[in-house]
């Protein structure tokens, strides 16, 4: 195995393993801030390094329609974007969904409108939580690429085949240049293998037609199927995590544990704010304190199962969400994990904040006042407040 | 087994129907009120009632008017007013007479 | 050009038993443009009439392959297809003989309104691909809703007639043209009626390289108010009295395909559909005159364009 150490940007690092990838169609249309994936990976089209077929199309919409279309007729489809474009997309989200169509999309994560904003949070992503693609998380550039070239093996697996989104944070990963490895163009072309075609179509000697009208007497049948696939999801997903590692030396689960096993309070969080939360974490390791880190990778299919299993054990933990669902519960990370404990004996305390909406920058103070909710959460065994924001003016 | 009757477990996944033109086996000849009814004798085998003809229920061969295809035609009427012989070759009948 | 008997040797891409309304004129062109592709073809299709009516699973109508996706994006559907046809043949993983035609369906909903903007992306990228809008002047699936092809003066369920309204206040939109300003290099205008001129002009278009257009009048005699045999003699009509001109623009030229002789007064297409009756008032006489000389005006522009060498819209 030969080892490339890199300095990459999120949004290269992408283009690069989208670039291994070689996928047969791309379908994009520019949006801040995972415009430069595809700018990058249009490069190498005009450079004649790819095989693809990069069709710069008028809109989001047209974007995941025309992916849609090239899925069907039997290959290998790629696409990114952010924010509005997902929102735009969204009726489409579910047409390849329910079309059960295996597409790779990278979402470099941004706030919604209005206010437009341009930086990162996961209402877009979240948004699109109950659409049935499956949503993997990065924490950093390598977690990304490593994600992204995974995906392609999850979603093509018969058992699955449906969409998938990977997701990274706009700005925080998607530009700044961290330390990465590639991998071998080969390795990664071994990795994946061929594209294994599914009623393609091309195929003209055996016409199929895709997309009917399904009423009463099927729909529900074909939505029923979907959750099958989402179930079946979770085991290859695991398999191709393990595939990955034994191949690479990175392993991959459903959610990463740190110093969660003798944890009494921890946190639980998503993407690059684990990597504040891990220096707290580290932090107040170092003065003695009970404390761990539960970071999810897999939102969907959530693993709730293992991970109430991960979480049993705790006195309290907080679930930090970068994204709001006004009105309900809490955060939807909140809702999901607190439903997972739903009924574990002793379960522990947990409450919710919202943080870093819009890109408002997640700070060690904020991580070290909420180690102190926990810490008083699992001393009195009381919690004042359910859910609320941090990171924001009161 | 129809597959009305089948678990989802069965069903082709995402709504694919693999078998072409299937709608064959779904009788929308019930739809009609009157039905075309053809006269050999007068026809001029145009294939006018072909070319226009919605509901593919023309049935032509070797070139020439070989029947309506009951199972399908809605009765819609288009085969006998397009139908150019002065005396028409094609009558449409109240399917009262056939049930 | 093949006629009648010729074709009548060709297989039936439509199967029977698709759920249209009895005498819909949209599955009548449906097979005539089928009828024109001597190579496979595969079929992207916008929500609509068309689409549900052909697609009511566990039945398909179509002997062809077919995709449904959404309503405004047929053609960015079909880009789709086209582009991984393209990509599988540049690669080898198709052979680079085997000739596979595209087609994209839309209504006039799918096409002139809720799709403008995909069809326009799609033309303007010149996918290898044939867009066919059957225009019935409506969004008939939904019941009769007012579109931007909706004659002036009709009555439909959004621009109902009443006390102080008389049907639709705007002429229709020129769509043709519209697609002709991307410079593509086949545009035309056909009418079921008109067969033979039809399935040439597919047949053209199929065999044009680049992205091409082909509007083409499918009337519904339920949004229409007429008589479901009358379909094909109203899409003739619609030619003769010049509300629906057969023409064709290609490589920046327009050639008219068919001239009436006399140019019967649009009052014989309008007094067959009961969406116009309201029209035939004394007091809503200046509707008919405004739609006359729309149908003039575009004629003798029409007329003018053909003279010219060369047009750039």
């Amino acid at each position: 195995m030969s080892k490339k150490i890199v300095a990459m940007t999120g949004n290269h690092a992408v283009a690069n393993a989208m670039k291994q990838i070689n996928p047969d169609v791309c379908a994009a249309y520019p949006i801040t801030p995972s415009t430069e994936v595809m700018q990058v990976f249009a490069s190498f089209a005009a450079d004649g390094a790819v095989d693809t077929n990069l069709v710069t199309v008028e809109s989001e919409h047209s974007a995941m329609s025309a992916c849609i279309g090239a899925a069907a007729a039997g290959g290998r489809v790629m696409t990114a974007t952010s924010s509005a474009g997902l929102a735009l997309m969204w009726e489409m989200l579910y047409v390849a969904s329910g079309t059960r169509l295996p597409i790779v999309m990278q979402v470099v994560n941004r706030a919604l409108s209005a206010p437009i904003n341009i930086h990162c949070d996961h209402s877009d992503s979240m948004g699109a939580r109950d659409a049935s693609w499956i949503q993997l998380y990065a924490e950093n550039a390598q977690e990304a690429y490593d994600n992204i070239i995974q995906a392609v093996l999850i979603s093509e697996e018969m058992d699955v085949r449906l969409p998938i989104m990977t997701c990274m944070d706009g700005f925080i990963i998607s530009h700044s240049i961290e330390k990465m490895e590639l991998l071998d163009d080969n390795e990664v072309k071994a990795f994946i293998g061929d594209y294994k075609p599914h009623f393609p179509m091309l195929d003209v000697e055996n016409p199929v037609t895709y997309g009917p009208i399904a009423l009463q007497n099927f729909y529900i049948e074909m939505k029923r199927q979907q959750v099958d696939a989402m179930e079946s999801a979770k085991q290859v997903i695991l398999d191709v995590g393990k595939k990955f590692g034994d191949s690479f030396g990175r392993h991959y689960g459903f959610f990463e544990e740190y110093m969660l096993e003798d944890a009494e309070v921890a946190f639980v969080v998503m993407s690059s704010a684990a990597g504040t939360v891990k220096a707290v974490v580290n932090e107040l390791r170092e003065k003695g304190h009970k404390v761990g880190l539960l970071k999810p990778r897999m939102f969907r299919p959530f693993p709730a199962e293992e991970m109430a299993n991960a979480l049993k054990h705790l006195k309290a933990l907080v679930v930090m969400d970068r994204s709001d669902s006004f009105g309900s519960a809490g955060g939807p990370l909140f809702t999901e994990v607190r439903s997972a404990l739903y009924g574990v004996e002793n379960a522990p305390l947990a409450f919710g904040k919202v943080f870093g909406l819009g890109g408002r920058d997640l700070e060690v103070h904020h991580v070290e006042e909420l180690f102190k909710e926990l810490d008083k959460a699992s001393k009195t065994g009381t919690i004042d407040k359910v859910t609320d924001y941090i990171t924001v003016r009161v | 087994m129809s597959d009305e009757s089948k678990s989802y477990k069965v069903l082709p996944i995402g709504g694919l129907i693999p078998k072409a033109g299937s709608s064959h086996d779904y009788n929308t000849g019930t739809w009609r009120s009157s039905r075309p009814v053809h006269n050999k004798d007068n026809c001029i085998n145009c294939l006018f009632c072909w070319i226009y003809c919605p509901d593919s229920s023309v049935i032509v061969e070797d070139e020439k008017f070989s029947h309506f295809d009951y199972d399908h035609c809605k009765g819609c009427g288009i085969c006998q007013f397009e139908c150019p012989t002065k005396v028409k070759a094609i009558t449409m009948e109240s399917e009262d007479k056939y049930r | 050009m093949a006629n009648l008997k010729e074709l009548s040797h060709k297989p039936e891409h439509l199967a029977g038993g698709h759920r249209l309304c009895a005498g819909c004129g949209a599955p009548i062109v449906v097979r005539q443009v089928l009828m024109a592709a001597d190579d496979p073809v595969v079929i992207s299709n916008a929500t609509g009439c068309l689409e549900v009516g052909t697609s009511i699973y566990p039945f398909t109508s179509w002997r062809v392959p077919w995709i449904h996706s959404a309503f405004e994006n047929s053609a960015a559907t079909i880009s789709g297809v086209e582009a991984m046809y393209q990509s599988l043949r540049a690669q080898g993983k198709i052979p680079a003989d085997k000739k596979i035609k595209f087609i994209a369906f839309g209504g006039d909903g799918g096409t002139y309104d809720i799709g403008l903007q995909s069809l326009s992306g799609a033309l303007e990228r010149g996918h290898d691909f044939v867009y066919i809008c059957y225009d019935n002047g409506a969004y008939m699936n939904t019941g009769i809703q007012r579109s931007s092809s909706t004659p002036l003066g009709a009555n439909t369920t959004t621009t109902p007639v009443g006390k102080v309204k008389q049907g639709k206040e705007q002429q229709r939109k020129d769509l043709a043209v519209i697609a002709a300003a991307h410079d593509i290099p086949y545009v035309a205008q056909a009418s079921p009626a008109y067969w033979k001129d039809l399935i040439r002009k597919v047949k053209k278009a199929l065999e044009t390289p680049g992205a091409c257009f082909l509007n083409i009048t499918a009337p519904c005699h339920r949004g229409w108010r007429s008589k479901p045999e009358e379909t094909v003699m109203l899409a003739k009509l619609a030619v003769t009295t010049c509300y629906w001109p057969l023409y064709e623009i290609e490589n920046r030229k327009v050639k008219i395909n068919f001239k009436p002789k006399e140019k019967i007064e649009l009052t014989k297409w309008l007094e067959r559909q009961g969406r116009f009756k309201h029209l035939f008032k004394p007091e809503n006489a200046h509707i008919i005159e405004k739609l006359q000389k729309h149908v003039d005006d575009d004629w003798d522009r029409l007329q003018r364009m053909e003279k010219l060498d060369t047009i750039k819209l």
